[in-house]
């Protein structure tokens, strides 16, 4: 009966891992869907500045600004978005294996690298790995707001001003559908030009800028890459939620196959154990 | 049939109108602009302000707080850094917020924060004129 009874205990420690796991897939359902919907709310924003962008950059304006100048590469610089919290999947790990994949072919080329991290698991294995990091941001919980990010994006930005690097480029996930979450990699400074002409006007011609073009440039296109960051990061979120679905959701189906397993073995074990015994008290009872 | 053009006015937290228009009367960094079709492109700063959208005899007014304004010869877009309607103004929230911003200023302890408490001042004050507009339009109440 011992066998019966290790199983029995192994059956109802599966058991209530299957219970939490059920929890954090609920709880990621739920949380799920609120950030897909803050998701969709802050897209309109996302695609009218980039419409204006597109704009601008036709235009022939007498004052380039910086972000929009190619450079020669020697520094690059990358931010990458990752979460706070681990049981999601995979979903780090593309997006640092996709880091990883392109600092080693820099090293190779002997482009210098620069690189800032938003998420605590990003942190970590970029920590353990000895990188160094010029900027890190941590906590921002389920609700962050634009200010909360603003540091790791000025420091950013500033370098590229700065020519401290010639490139930035954002490395996150991207949502496809709840399913699927796609880790990719975009250039974000210089700014790329649209290849199709949206504006219709083939003469040259320039913005009336109020008051001037310098600083309305500077804060258009300021906010032109918090907004993308911004967009990125409420995106990871909803990878983050719907990968932790997805993931806790198999957890809870492997739990609940193993107990019937366990279950079976247990009945047969009990069996085992029921036969053993009548035929060593029948026996004893043929001795007599 | 007047001729119109595209307004699209978003922020951060969504999409609040997107339509044709006769005419839109903005809060531009330099003073109010008034923008009909075929306007010449422009880029400029907002400040925080009432935004008037004239369709017809319907006019929708809403309130930005600071943002950007493009024009294109066509289309209209504003990106706020965030807007509401001026009918959903909160006047004794707002009305609130404004003496806080007052009594910060008066006491202040150092720059920084005062750079601050004049943004939010300026915010609540227009915030309340836009509102006063209204109602002696005839508008509200």
């Amino acid at each position: 009966m011992a066998k019966a009874k290790e199983i029995n205990a192994k059956i109802k420690s599966v058991k209530n891992t299957r219970k939490i796991t059920k929890a954090m897939e609920m709880v990621a359902a739920s949380k799920m869907r609120r950030a897909q919907e803050r998701m969709a709310a802050s897209r309109p924003y996302a695609e009218k500045i980039r419409e204006v962008l597109a704009h601008v950059s036709q235009a022939h304006p007498e004052y380039e600004h910086p972000f929009l100048q190619v450079r020669t590469i020697r520094r690059v610089g990358f931010l990458l978005i990752s979460s706070d919290r681990g049981l999601c999947g995979a979903l780090n790990v593309n997006v640092l294996r996709i880091l990883v994949n392109r600092l080693h072919e820099l090293q190779e080329q002997g482009v210098e690298t620069r690189v800032a991290v938003i998420g605590s698991k990003g942190v970590g294995f970029l920590r353990r790995h000895g990188a160094h990091l010029t900027a890190e941001l941590t906590g921002l919980g389920d609700r962050p707001n634009l200010g909360d990010m603003i540091g790791p994006i000025r420091i950013m930005t500033d370098a590229f001003r700065n020519g401290e690097i010639d490139a930035l480029h954002l490395i996150s996930s991207r949502f496809v559908n709840t399913m699927l979450q796609r880790a990719t990699m975009e250039q974000v400074l210089p700014v790329a030009k649209p290849e199709k002409k949206t504006v219709t006007a083939n003469q040259r011609w320039d913005y009336i800028y109020e008051p001037e073009a310098r600083p309305v440039l500077d804060k258009l296109l300021q906010r032109y890459v918090e907004s993308i960051i911004y967009q990125a990061v409420i995106e990871h979120l909803a990878c983050e939620q719907s990968a932790r679905m997805v993931a806790m959701k198999n957890a809870s189906d492997n739990a609940k196959r193993l107990v019937g397993e366990l279950q079976l073995a247990y009945n047969k074990a009990r069996q085992a154990a029921i036969t053993q015994e009548i035929a060593e008290i029948s026996a004893g009872a043929a001795a007599v | 049939m007047a001729m119109t053009i595209a307004v699209r006015v978003v922020s951060a937290e969504g999409s609040i109108f997107e339509g044709e228009a006769e005419m839109v009367v903005a809060p531009g960094q330099m003073g109010e602009l008034g923008i009909l079709p075929r306007h010449a492109p422009l880029l400029t700063g907002l400040r925080p302000g009432e935004l008037r959208i004239k369709n017809g005899n319907e006019i929708e007014y809403l309130f930005v707080n600071g943002g950007m304004l493009e024009i294109q010869p066509d289309c209209v877009t504003v990106l706020a850094d965030s807007v509401e309607r001026a009918m959903d103004i909160d006047e004794a929230k707002a009305k609130a917020a404004r003496d806080a911003a007052e009594a910060r200023l008066a006491n202040r302890t150092d720059d920084l924060d005062y750079a601050a408490a004049q943004a939010e001042l300026l915010e609540q004050v227009a915030r309340l004129r836009t509102l006063q507009r209204l109602r002696e339009q005839g508008i509200l109440r």
